[in-house]
């Protein structure tokens, strides 16, 4: 038995590998759902924040983010997207990142027909700026001077949704999705902290620990942490087997896999200290 | 041609040019790899033009009604001069440019990293201090205890020796429980991103394959 | 001389932007607001100087037949191919610059990070060793986490995501907060220093 573990603990990562895709695809072939439940998670605080905005209410939605962590972040857009028009929000879309332009531009544009929506009047996509919290800090004094156009380069005076929007003050709320710098802590900084806009945001599991610290502080009213995150925004949305919701089968499986690797690595490990031959 | 099913031939074929990575290094994962950072340093350098120096610079110099407002040449020599450090002759005009990058930043991140993440964390840990029940009181016990004895850990100016030394020793505690739980929350951001692209290639792509072969619907 | 002009530009662009914070009227609401415009524009220039750079990389290593030379070109194609057609269509929906950013580089950059699930795996199996009780404690978080997350853990154990939730909002959020404390007191110790010409590395690293 101990010659086992031994050897398991010399196993080619290719095979590791076949395992963990095995894991990840099985699942998705067999269809196997496992219900989300949604908890006292802040996933709920930013869904019941934006339930309870009044219609019609401004929010811009800033896709902080790019391909690298689309499949987290892009559910995540098209659940708050949809929330957002059911509850006759207007969304203003922007990017601190070039390529979630055209990533927001796809999850907006997909949506806005299907639920009756239109560009300029009900959603706009003002495209991507460089600067960060630079920029963000000059969107407290004037949104117009950093967005004269949109995306296509329509002007700001053309677009009716705009009229009547100068700065920051005329936003209810923030939501950032965010891949990392610059993302939600540059917003929770310049617009939340400095301008005193409610900010909320979805992220990276990766970036999530982080950014509890401003949900105890309310410096945010809300957060979508990874995976995870998005599919209990589908779930309050009411998306039935939507792709963040499918996507926690795979998931429920691939960590048990890898918290078996965990396991008999240690096991493996204890297994040749006790011979005197770990390192 | 259904450009549809081009582009999700397209996604497939390079996905699996860079998962080839997996088996060994090889002339397909590399060909992807270079073809990846071109195309994305290319769309970049795009939406920079269209979506930045033409309405916020180009515009602003020469707006639409006429004239020529001189002020805007400044952030466009300043822009200039960052490329200067491509030619090593005039590399020191890059200088300039980062010297006005740098300084807003620091001007900047000076006050709101201080008012955010420190001030605002400060008061945070201190109006934690429930007096609901048990176990919120211990809750916020064991985050203001948390809080202060990581610090702890981190001030290097006094030895950690003595009631320092226990009290940073209780922050180590904390700071591994915090590690721990990023580490479960970035295997989880790992794996979303393989079910990502493994959902692409067994729900969009697959069912390409019977399609353009004229088998089944 | 050569280091002056930069510190001062540093040090003005510095002072105004903290001018602006504490007195936001004029004329330090117009100077701030005047100088945020700009750094946009400077800031776009690195991401011309970062592409600049690529090209003349790949360029010589094409001409000087380098290790890999042979790929050079696949960068460059593909980098120019971006450049006319996004100039040509510009960056609308459906047109071939946003088509082929839909269909390659997103592709791309997706599966370029989730290569990132194997070698996190694999690493977890030969190196997440329970060897003390800290690395036990930090191996039963991650685990817990890990469970919490997942609607498994639930069908597991009800109480294993209430008891992520409460990991996630108080040990948690106490180690991260003192971590952050710590970095937010070292931003303003550097910004402080090179406001002020103490810290001139960024400059490359002259005295």
């Amino acid at each position: 038995m101990a010659d086992i573990f031994t050897r398991m603990g010399n196993l080619d990562r290719r095979i590791i590998f076949i395992l963990i895709a095995l894991a990840v695809i099985i699942p998705i072939l067999t269809d196997l759902i496992i219900p989300n439940i949604v908890g006292a998670e802040p996933s709920r605080d930013l869904f019941e924040f934006v339930d309870a905005l009044p219609p019609g209410s401004n929010v811009i939605l800033s896709f902080d983010y790019d391909p690298s962590t689309m499949p987290e972040l892009q559910p995540m857009a098209e659940a708050v997207v949809r929330h957002l028009f059911l509850k006759d929000h207007r969304i203003i879309g922007m990017a601190l990142w070039p390529q979630g332009a055209a990533l927001g531009q796809d999850a907006m544009s997909s949506l806005s027909d299907s639920l009756g929506k239109e560009q300029y009047l009900d959603w706009v996509n003002l495209g991507y700026k460089t600067g960060g919290g630079v920029m963000i800090v000059r969107l407290g004094t004037s949104m117009r001077a950093i967005f004269p156009t949109d995306r296509d380069n329509v002007p700001w005076s053309e677009i009716p949704m705009l009229q009547g929007i100068n700065s920051l003050d005329d936003i209810q709320l923030v939501i950032s999705l965010s891949a990392g710098d610059p993302g939600i802590i540059a917003w929770v900084m310049m617009a939340g902290d400095r301008y005193d806009i409610p900010i909320g945001g979805g992220c990276t599991a990766v970036s999530a620990p982080q950014l509890y610290t401003y949900l105890q502080t309310e410096q945010m009213v809300g957060l979508l942490g990874g995976l995870k995150g998005a599919a209990d925004y589908e779930t309050l949305v009411g998306i039935e087997n939507g792709e963040a919701i499918r996507g926690m089968s795979p998931q429920s499986v691939a960590h048990i896999a890898i918290m078996l690797f965990i396991i008999i690595g240690n096991i493996a490990y204890f297994t040749q200290k006790r011979k005197g031959g770990a390192r | 041609m259904n450009w549809e099913i081009v582009g999700i031939w397209l996604g497939a074929l390079v996905t699996l040019c860079l998962y080839s990575f997996l088996y060994r290094d090889n002339p397909y994962y590399k060909f992807a790899e270079h073809l990846f950072v071109g195309m994305s340093a290319g769309y970049w350098v795009i939406y920079s033009i269209f979506n930045v120096l033409i309405p916020n610079w180009w515009d602003n110099m020469l707006p639409e009604g006429g004239g020529f407002n001189w002020i805007w040449v400044i952030p466009g020599l300043f822009a200039l001069f960052m490329l200067a450090r491509m030619v090593p002759r005039i590399a020191g005009l890059s200088r300039l440019a980062l010297g006005m990058i740098v300084g807003t930043g620091a001007g900047l991140n000076m006050l709101t990293f201080f008012q955010s993440n420190a001030l605002a964390q400060v008061k945070g840990t201190i109006f934690s201090v429930a007096t609901g029940g048990v176990w919120s009181i211990f809750s916020s016990l064991v985050l203001v205890v948390g809080v202060v004895s990581g610090l702890v850990y981190f001030f290097f100016s006094k030895a950690h020796t003595g009631f320092t030394g226990k009290t940073a020793n209780v922050g180590i505690t904390i700071l591994m429980v915090a590690f721990g739980a990023s580490f479960g929350y970035t295997i989880m951001a790992r794996l979303s991103l393989l079910i990502g692209r493994c959902t692409f290639l067994l729900e969009d792509w697959l069912p390409t394959i019977p399609r353009l072969l004229g088998i089944g619907g | 001389m050569r280091l002056i002009i930069p510190l001062a530009i540093t040090f003005t662009s510095g002072m105004i932007m903290i001018l602006n914070f504490f007195i936001p009227h004029q004329p330090f609401a117009l100077l701030g607001e005047n100088l945020q415009e700009w750094y946009m524009i400077v800031a776009s220039g690195a991401i011309f100087l970062g592409s600049a750079n690529l090209l003349h990389v790949h360029f010589r290593k094409t001409r000087l037949k380098l290790k890999n030379w042979k790929y050079s070109p696949v960068t460059i194609v593909g980098f120019l191919v971006m450049i006319v057609l996004g100039l040509i269509y510009g960056v609308t929906e459906n047109l071939p610059f946003d088509y082929l950013f839909m269909n390659m580089v997103a592709p791309m950059g997706a599966t370029m990070f989730s290569l990132l699930a194997f070698f996190v795996a694999s690493a977890a199996f030969r190196a997440f060793r329970a060897s003390n009780w800290r690395a036990t404690l930090l191996l039963t978080s991650a685990f817990l986490v890990m469970l919490g997350q997942v609607p498994i853990g639930a069908m597991i154990w009800d109480k294993i995501p209430l008891a992520k939730v409460w990991l996630m909002a108080i040990p948690n959020t106490a180690g991260q907060r003192a971590v952050m404390i710590g970095a937010a007191m070292g931003v303003v110790a550097t910004s402080l220093r090179m406001i002020f010409g103490i810290e001139r590395s960024y400059l490359g690293g002259a005295d």
